[in-house]
């Protein structure tokens, strides 16, 4: 199929004006290239190399996560616990339908299906806030309870938990006073990897906007579906660290009370 | 193979330059006025932008430097006070290293020559590579203001503690700086990949490419590996800042360790950054002016890539005494010897390709020698410092500054000054004068040579590095070094007097001044803004000098 679009635009171009450039066959062809196959290959590629640094970029931050975990293991459970796992789950889910939205966006403008193309971009940055919106509810609550590092980090309750009023029990193990204090590390590195997590999504967000303007205009249903392409892959990207941080700061800590 | 045919056809016999003749059109006069120049998304035209901000940024950090060694002219703390002699050195390094060795070779000399010499219009990416000199801009704005509200004293390595909770100076400004003008050599390194990949011209392999591409390749894969390592690190340095998280502070349980592990991780790779573009530029410079294909290409070629691959993993050996268990650092310091024979292996294929060439002495030569000398010193001091032992007694003392500086001054900017030198008539299609030129590189060398050597036996001697007073007995050693700097400002000044005064009253260069065999020479100079007007087809390898007589040989009989 690409080979007939290819070949009737190229007739086109030399119905219209046979200048001297004889590849030309999208207006969103660059000079430069040779080939507009060219084209899609390189902006591919350079969209993977630059996945290649955010996965570096945040690489350093799940080493700094590994390191503290083996020292401060008991601080890691007992914060871990702090979180909402029903939150988490439920982000996860909108971010993963976030990114099935995406993918049918890709394929929509492959098919060259513009309805369906913007259908599925707002579909997208819904789903992208609602992420969003329950990321907020639970740094709300954060915030509530004191586990914001460095502003009025209370580390009272890890030291002594509340008693559960029917089994008589503590909610969780107590913590000794230095290791109480170690809390905050997980809390730092909580706030430091979701919150940067956050901001590739906010980032994300924008583009979303701005390609839903342009799919509206029709500049993505032509044939040209590259800049589709690598935001998906984009996307993917952000979805995929947050497969790994779901786990990694709600799961795998988590123990029964004692 | 007959050496007395080729040599008859050595750069001793130039072109008649009388004949040459600057091109009507061209990449420079293609479009006029300054928004041409700003909005452009010509590699040469940003590759020349990257030339006068990098120049720009080496002349201020080069004014710290001449502060520096004006205060250690004499043992008494009499020029400036000693948290100002801080931020004297911290603004040399940061502004030498970020904004000048960084994107030195690569972001000028590379953004020129690596889609001509692979036969292509274009970088894969032009409005990025805008975007990255713009970054540039922006974090060598951020750089000279934290200069200009007070400057900031914490070393270029950004120590925590130390950068986190006992300075009250511009630290969070500085750290921007880096931030932002690591993402314009991020942008720089993806780009090269991606062109370098998918941009080729026909039947140019990868074992044709010039070395020169191959060791910006190397460069590259470094830039856009390496530097969100040290994004990140930046990053919790200023929320430790900013907010008071404590991923290195030990009061909250942090590890200042971590901050050396994130930051070295990047800033080792960094010194490869730096200096392997230089090496292709000499890999380049040496085959030219000797006539011959560089001895060993492959071994050269993959010698590079062998850099990048084991200098990711030799990061620790700026760590050893600050509390890396022993087993990891006798792991680091052998990795770190290991490091030095890719380095050794283009050395000696230097040396081999030398061997028996029509060897001429232009300018570009002169710096190439300049490198291959003072970079084995680099090289091999470097050697010291990775064994365990000699580091704990060297480390932190002058005889580290004298080692990098030999490895980066004397080896990269000699390199950038021979690819300058060489390609200049190709950028600017005019020659600059040749005995100014040779007196500047040899006083380059002299000066060099005369700073930083003294400082080997200094810093073997004890004198510690980053303080502003010292024991009286150190002087004679600190005067000649004050001494040579002087001579090195001399030698670094003239070739901006006369390569700017050569882009008016230079001669006409020609298309190939120094019958190079480079794509880049086969195209007029300055090229055309799309530089080919046909894609060129390859059908021969890389510094092939008998398919260049060929050539000739064919041309004088038609016209004859």
């Amino acid at each position: 199929m690409a080979n007939t679009i290819a070949a009737a635009h190229e007739h086109e171009a030399t119905a219209s004006h046979g200048h001297d450039d004889h590849h030309v066959s999208l207006p969103q062809h660059r000079h430069h290239f040779e080939t507009q196959e060219q084209q899609r290959e390189a902006g591919s590629f350079g969209m993977w190399l630059f996945l290649l640094t955010e996965i570096m970029f945040f690489g350093g931050m799940f080493f700094a996560y590994l390191l503290y975990r083996n020292w401060y293991y008991d601080a890691f459970v007992t914060s871990s616990n702090q979180l909402s796992v029903p939150l988490g789950a439920v982000n996860t889910v909108i971010l993963i339908s976030s990114g099935f939205f995406m993918a049918l966006a890709v394929w929509a403008a492959e098919v060259r299906k513009k309805k369906q193309l913007v259908r599925y971009l707002i579909l997208t940055t819904i789903f992208g806030l609602a992420f969003l919106g329950v990321k907020t509810v639970e740094y709300k609550e954060k915030w509530e309870k004191h586990h914001i590092p460095g502003a009025s980090f209370d580390v009272h309750e890890f030291i002594n938990p509340a008693i559960d009023a029917k089994t008589g029990k503590a909610e969780q193990r107590p913590l000794a006073p230095d290791m109480a204090q170690k809390t905050q590390v997980f809390f730092f590195l909580y706030f430091a990897m979701t919150g940067m997590h956050a901001l590739h999504m906010i980032i994300g967000l924008g583009l979303l906007g701005w390609l839903i303007y342009r799919a509206q205009r029709g500049d993505f249903t032509d044939g040209y579906v590259a800049p589709i392409e690598n935001f998906g892959l984009y996307w993917h990207f952000v979805d995929i660290v947050w497969l790994f941080l779901f786990p990694l700061l709600y799961l795998i800590n988590r123990h029964p009370l004692q | 193979m007959s050496a007395a045919t080729i040599s008859s056809n050595t750069i001793l016999s130039l072109p008649d330059q009388r004949t040459a003749s600057m091109p009507k059109r061209h990449y420079i006069n293609n479009e006029d006025g300054m928004l041409s120049w700003l909005l452009t998304g010509d590699h040469k035209r940003i590759a020349m932008l990257y030339l006068f901000s990098i120049t720009f940024f080496f002349f201020i950090g080069g004014a710290f430097a001449g502060l520096i060694r004006l205060e250690l002219l004499t043992p008494q703390p009499d020029l400036v006070a000693s948290d100002t002699y801080n931020k004297f050195f911290t603004m040399h390094g940061i502004i030498m290293i970020f904004l000048f060795l960084v994107p030195s070779v690569p972001a000028t000399l590379g953004n020129f020559l690596i889609p001509i010499m692979i036969g292509a219009k274009d970088l894969a990416f032009p409005k990025i590579n805008l975007l990255s000199w713009y970054l540039y801009l922006i974090g060598g704005t951020f750089t000279l203001a934290a200069l200009v509200l007070g400057g900031v004293d914490t070393g270029w390595t950004f120590t925590t503690p130390l950068s986190t909770h006992y300075l009250n100076t511009h630290v969070i400004t500085a750290a921007t700086a880096i931030f932002v003008a690591g993402f314009a050599s991020i942008f720089t390194g993806l780009n090269f990949i991606v062109t370098i990949h998918r941009m080729r011209a026909p039947g140019m392999t990868w074992f044709r490419l010039p070395l020169f591409v191959w060791s910006n390749y190397a460069a590259s894969i470094l830039m856009v590996l390496g530097t969100p390592v040290l994004a990140i690190a930046i990053v919790l340095v200023a929320l430790e800042r900013l907010i008071g998280i404590g991923v290195f502070d030990p009061t909250k349980g942090g590890d200042p360790l971590l901050f050396q592990h994130l930051f070295w991780f990047y800033s080792h790779p960094a010194v490869y950054i730096m200096i392997l573009p230089g090496m292709g530029v000499i890999s380049e410079v040496i085959s030219t002016f000797s006539r011959k294909r560089v001895f060993g290409y492959s071994a050269v070629a993959f010698s590079s890539v062998a850099i990048a691959v084991f200098g990711f993993f030799v990061w620790a050996h700026h760590m050893f005494i600050m509390g890396v268990s022993n087993y990891s650092a006798l792991v680091f310091s052998l990795l770190t010897m290991l490091v030095a024979v890719p380095s050794a292996i283009k050395i000696f294929n230097w040396a081999f390709t030398l061997q028996k060439g029509s060897i001429t002495f232009e300018t570009p030569m002169i710096y190439a020698f300049g490198f291959m000398g003072l970079f084995t010193i680099g090289g091999l001091t470097g050697v010291f410092l990775g064994a365990l032992g000699m580091d704990i007694h060297l480390t932190e003392t002058y005889f580290i500054v004298a080692h990098f500086h030999y490895v980066m001054v004397g080896g990269m900017l000699m390199a950038f000054l021979a690819g300058i030198h060489f390609w200049w008539p190709k950028m600017t299609g005019r020659m600059y004068s040749e005995p100014l030129s040779k007196l500047s590189a040899v006083i380059s060398f002299i000066g060099f040579n005369l700073t930083f050597m003294p400082q080997f036996i200094l810093g073997y001697l004890g004198m510690p590095r980053r303080y502003h007073a010292y024991p009286a007995e150190f002087q004679v050693l600190n005067v000649l070094s004050t001494a040579g700097a002087t001579v090195l400002g001399v030698g670094f000044t003239l070739p901006l007097l006369y390569l700017a005064w050569s882009l008016k009253y230079g001669e006409i260069a020609g298309n190939n001044p120094w019958q190079a065999t480079g794509l880049e020479w086969q195209i007029q100079s300055p090229p055309l803004t799309e530089n080919f007007t046909e894609v060129p087809v390859i059908d021969y390898e890389a510094y092939d000098y008998e398919r260049l007589e060929r050539k000739h040989a064919n041309e004088v009989t038609t016209v004859g």
